[in-house]
């Protein structure tokens, strides 16, 4: 691996300072590391200098007035899955966490991180094989390659990649906002305006400025978030990536979805926000034959690969499942 | 622990007593129960669950270097160029090594470790090139920036089991690849029902907790006596036997100059029986920085090409049974991959040979030679697989004809050894079946797709396990009386399994003293040869040389032996042996449930009973055998490899992308032991319980999720893909 100066900066202008134009060959902000030190390792990532940020206070989980929620990029998966508040009013979002990774790795992972991690395409993780996301212009190995984990939805003729995070995927059914600084202030983006997709651009993950660094996650309320769900699919039952996941909310009133909220993981370049579905559901009756319509009508914009088709079927299943299981207990509330 | 060493580098002859040796002075020797068939605690746990027990990277060195093994990225071809210049630049590199350069070897005593000889590259991930250096980080480093360039031939690297050059293997397990008996298609015809079916998987992968790694030492006493020269291996292995006998001849060494030493090892399987390539580029680069040690350890993606793996096959099974179910005709056809380096196939077709009565009957290996690296011994090789196939089609049978799968097999049970007409010194499988059944509750099964469980569809399944004998060659032991205690030593090794625990036990009972009064010198030479710790065979075959020396110590010290007595016995199969077909045997019950939202499969419950000899350790017995299932289900339900035709590698070769079974795929897993006592394997009347666990446990987990679904899967693994997709 290549030699690298760590530099501890002790604000966020010393790091900005530090980072200079923000070019990701020269510089590398490093919190948890889960993701990067993996990257160092295997000569994905090779800055010269590592910017750790893990020290800076962020700030933790505070309750904000209106009922939603304030995560500072420094939080650890781990505390932020027992958060009280969160589980209260989130619960999905907890599930999300606790469904990722392991507890060693969820006692590193920082917020922030977790927004950024990378691909786990085996192509952009082998310095070996050509990847555009890797190595832009070199061509997209998966596209015709091993292809169990390639995406569905809005992927490209440069990069089939799926983002690999769990949080994610309830952090956009709840449009959440991310904070960031960098060296032209501070700036609030949404979270669907965060990741992007692939297009003829598969090496930018998201939306970030160069040097700019997540200050914070925040959470609007949603009071009917209470009443969410978390749903993972995948072959091992702990520690493996989602073969697809579901993230969803729900708000039924006389039995009728007056809102909802889905996005689904391990689908797309980018936590993906199941808008066509959300609109087919709103004022429909709760019932297992409008889901499927509705995820149905999501599922459109599927373009299944030779190894993937597979997972249309079980998004339907699963989203339908989720949802009946979400409204079944509302149901029998007294 | 290492041999202690002279200012020559020459061997001492007394023993390092192992770090978890805790004796106690007070216990004396005199009349006392039995050790052997009671539970005794690892002698070595504290140490393992403290992270104190030293593995192989982790001895102590002075001034060590480190080597970083060079991958070829192509799957065929030669090498015509190398661009050393950037490697050779980073700061602490000491020598980049390739074929152009590196030492010559001398006897290719193994055509899998025969590396950077020449250009050629034969498999992709094959060893042709090392970078030597002060840290493991600028090794890396200047391997990642050392460029080969190649002159790249076409390759093929995909198992076509009915393609034109897969051939026929004359000679599998010392026995004929290919045999008939009878006329299978007469038998076929007279069938009255019938399976037809071909049964796969990919090639599955090691991943040790301990990956392999080695510190080498390379001593050159004197320029003028070659003969001095000594070769010191800190490695994690199944024993040293191999080692003397394949890498010394390879470095020029006469057996005695390498030394070798692997006091704890953090799981084998297999995967460590052999030297791998890695040891040579530890052992070349040892001998350039000759006396800086030399450490090497292999990442886990290295471990995909490096160091060996089950090779994909596809079985090909026909059974034909009358009416009753008794079964007219087996056939068994078994097309292996492998590599063009070396060639080595599991003997899959072999239990079909013996496991149940047929008046016709054929079995065949068949290989197809491929651009791939070389595969390896796999807990299980042959078995695993070949079981997978026949207690899946045994299922077929059975649900086509109507009869119980249990019922089935004990209507073909045979009187004798169905392919050489022996005896069987034990045989308990029928015993073993109904005690399963009985307590496994396999009464409650229902047809298949009955039983339900919310989304969940629930099933039952269950597959016949057998693991054969492979004592063959007779070795020595020797009891060593030092400090009050005996010390128990033989090239035995330790790998996860217990050895160091029931050789105790062995020994005490035969020396009629406490078990704590033994230590175990074992896992190193300097002590007398031993066979590895493989083929299910360590605990008999080591237990027979040290019941023999244990005696000859008492016959010739007494009661009573001086401080620095010794003695030496040795003991091969018991004479007689040949004369009786030698298996342990067992039965493999598994419930299931499969997410008909997901289509996940997850395992409920597990359960073994074996009938396999008297059981020396109860407590690491089951702990064996529950290793076995487990290792089982994490090949049936998870390890499934992608090797892309386009570069030859597996795409998925790591951790993350290639499953192995966490803790949460883990059910709560019964055994039985059935009492049983067979003396034809050896003195103390046990037989091997390494890998029985692993053999049908696929099957049974494959006919339980038939049970549960009425989806009849045929390859591993049973992803939510490949239930998807039935």
């Amino acid at each position: 691996m290549k030699a690298f100066a760590y530099a501890r900066p002790g604000s966020i202008a010393e790091a900005l300072e530090l980072a200079g134009d923000g070019d990701d060959t020269q510089t590398a902000y490093l919190a948890g590391g889960t993701n990067l030190v993996d990257h160092l390792r295997l000569g994905i990532a090779r800055p010269d200098t590592l910017i750790d940020l893990s020290r800076l206070d962020f700030g933790g989980v505070e309750e904000t007035a209106d009922g939603g929620l304030r995560i500072g990029a420094n939080v650890r998966n781990a505390d932020l899955a027992a958060d009280p508040a969160l589980r209260r009013r989130f619960p999905f979002v907890s599930e999300a966490l606790l469904a990722g990774a392991s507890g060693q790795l969820r006692s590193m992972a920082s917020t922030g991180g977790n927004l950024l991690q990378r691909t786990r395409c085996v192509y952009f993780q082998d310095r070996s094989t050509p990847c555009n996301k890797r190595e832009p212009g070199s061509g997209c190995s998966a596209l015709d390659g091993y292809g169990t984990y390639n995406a569905l939805i809005g992927a490209s003729e440069h990069c089939v990649a799926v983002h690999p995070s769990d949080l994610c995927v309830p952090l956009a059914a709840l449009d959440a906002i991310v904070h960031v600084t960098g060296p032209g202030g501070e700036r609030a983006i949404p979270f669907d305006q965060f990741h992007r997709l692939p297009g003829d651009a598969p090496e930018r993950d998201t939306t970030l400025e160069a040097s700019e660094i997540i200050t914070a996650v925040e959470i609007l309320a949603l009071p009917w978030a209470s009443r969410s769900r978390y749903r993972k699919v995948r072959d091992r039952a702990s520690y493996a990536f989602a073969l697809v996941s579901v993230a969803a909310a729900v708000d039924v009133a006389d039995g009728v979805v007056t809102d909802v909220r889905l996005a689904l993981g391990g689908v797309s370049h980018k936590p993906h926000r199941a808008r066509a579905a959300e609109d087919a559901l709103r004022g429909q009756p709760a019932t297992p034959a409008a889901f499927e319509a509705a995820i149905d009508a999501e599922l459109e914009a599927a373009r299944p690969g030779k190894d993937n088709a597979f997972k249309v079927g079980q998004l339907r299943r699963t989203t339908v499942a989720v949802l009946t299981e979400l409204t079944q207990t509302e149901g029998d509330r007294p | 622990m290492t041999a202690t060493r002279d200012a020559q580098g020459r061997s001492s002859e007394s023993p390092v007593l192992p770090l978890h040796a805790a004796p106690d002075p007070q216990r004396s020797a005199g009349p006392r129960e039995p050790s052997v068939g009671t539970d005794r605690r690892r002698v070595d746990a504290p140490l393992k669950v403290t992270g104190t027990a030293p593995y192989a990277y982790e001895h102590p060195t002075t001034n060590p270097c480190h080597v970083w093994p060079v991958l070829s990225t192509i799957a065929r071809g030669t090498i015509i160029g190398v661009d050393a210049s950037r490697a050779a630049a980073v700061p602490g590199v000491i020598r980049v090594l390739t074929h152009a350069d590196a030492p010559r070897l001398r006897v290719k005593a193994d055509a899998g470790l025969w590396i950077l000889q020449g250009p050629e590259v034969h498999h992709r991930g094959q060893i042709i090139g090392g970078v030597i250096a002060d840290t493991p980080e600028a090794a890396r480093e200047a391997a990642e920036l050392l460029v080969f360039t190649y002159d790249e031939a076409p390759s093929k690297v995909e198992l076509d089991p009915d393609g034109p050059d897969v051939t026929t293997a004359k000679v599998v397990l010392m026995r004929p690849g290919s045999e008939t008996k009878g006329d299978p298609e007469q038998g076929w015809g007279e069938g009255v029902h019938r399976v037809d079916a071909t049964y796969e998987h990919t090639a599955q992968y090691h991943a040790q907790m301990e990956p392999h790694a080695v510190i080498a030492t390379w001593h050159e006493v004197s320029p003028l006596d070659v003969r001095a020269t000594r070769l010191t291996l800190q490695d994690s292995n199944q024993g040293p036997l191999p080692h003397r006998l394949l890498l010394a001849p390879l470095l020029g060494l006469l057996p005695h100059q390498l030394d070798v030493s692997s006091p704890y090892v953090g799981g084998a399987f297999g995967g460590k029986a052999f030297p791998h390539p890695h040891l040579v580029l530890a052992s070349l680069a040892a001998k350039i920085v000759s006396p800086r040690p030399v450490k090497l350890a292999l990442t886990r993606q290295q471990m995909f090409s490096v160091v060996g793996h089950r090779a994909a096959s596809s079985q090909h099974v026909r059974l034909a049974a009358d009416a009753e179910g008794r079964l007219t005709m087996v056939e068994h056809v078994s097309t292996q991959a492998a590599s063009r380096v070396k060639n080595s196939v599991d003997h899959s077709c072999m239990s079909t040979r013996m496991m149940y009565a047929t008046p016709n009957r054929h079995t065949e290996h068949r290989v197809l030679e491929l651009d791939v690296p070389p595969s390896t011994w796999m807990r299980a090789p042959g078995d695993f697989t070949g079981m997978f196939a026949l207690e899946t089609a045994l299922d077929e049978l059975a649900h086509t004809a109507g009869i119980d799968p249990v019922d089935l097999r004990v209507r073909n049970e045979p009187d004798v050894d169905p392919e050489n007409g022996k005896p069987w010194s034990t045989r308990a499988l029928v015993a073993c079946l109904q005690r399963g059944a009985e307590r496994f509750g396999w009464d409650e099964r229902q047809a298949p797709g009955q039983r339900r469980d919310g989304e969940w569809q629930i099933g039952l399944g269950m597959a016949s396990a057998v693991f054969p004998n492979m004592h063959m060659v007779t070795f020595a032991a020797k009891i060593l009386f030092t400090g009050g205690r005996y010390v128990v030593q033989l090239q035995a090794s330790d790998i996860g399994t217990g050895a160091h625990t029931v050789l105790a036990q062995i020994a005490a009972d035969a020396l009629g003293v406490d078990p704590d009064l033994v230590v175990t010198d074992i896992g190193r030479t300097g002590t007398p040869m031993a066979m590895v710790a493989g083929g299910s065979s360590g605990t008999y075959e080591w237990g027979n040389s040290v019941v023999a020396a244990c005696e000859a110590f008492r016959r010739k010290h007494g009661l009573h032996p001086a401080e620095g007595a010794s003695a030496t016995g040795r003991s091969g199969p018991p004479k007689g042996s040949n004369k009786y077909s030698r298996n342990a045997f067992g039965a493999h019950f598994a419930e299931v449930a499969v997410s008909s939202v997901t289509d996940e499969v997850r395992v409920r419950r597990l359960l073994g009973v074996y009938a396999a000899g008297t059981i020396i350790n109860p407590r690491t017995a089951r702990s064996q055998v529950m290793g076995g299932m487990i290792m089982a289900l994490s090949g049936a339900l998870l390890e499934e490899s992608y090797r892309d035709p386009r570069f030859g590698h597996i795409a998925n070769g790591d951790l993350a992308s290639y499953h192995v079974a966490a803790h949460a795929d883990v059910p709560p897993i019964d055994v039985e032991f059935l009492p049983e006592h067979d003396p034809w394997f050896g003195a103390k009347g046990s037989k091997g319980i390494g890998e029985i666990g692993m053999v049908g446990t696929p099957a049974a987990l494959g006919n339980a999720v038939f049970n549960a679904t009425g989806k009849r899967l045929r390859s591993l693994p049973f992803t939510p893909s490949a239930l998807a997709e039935a």
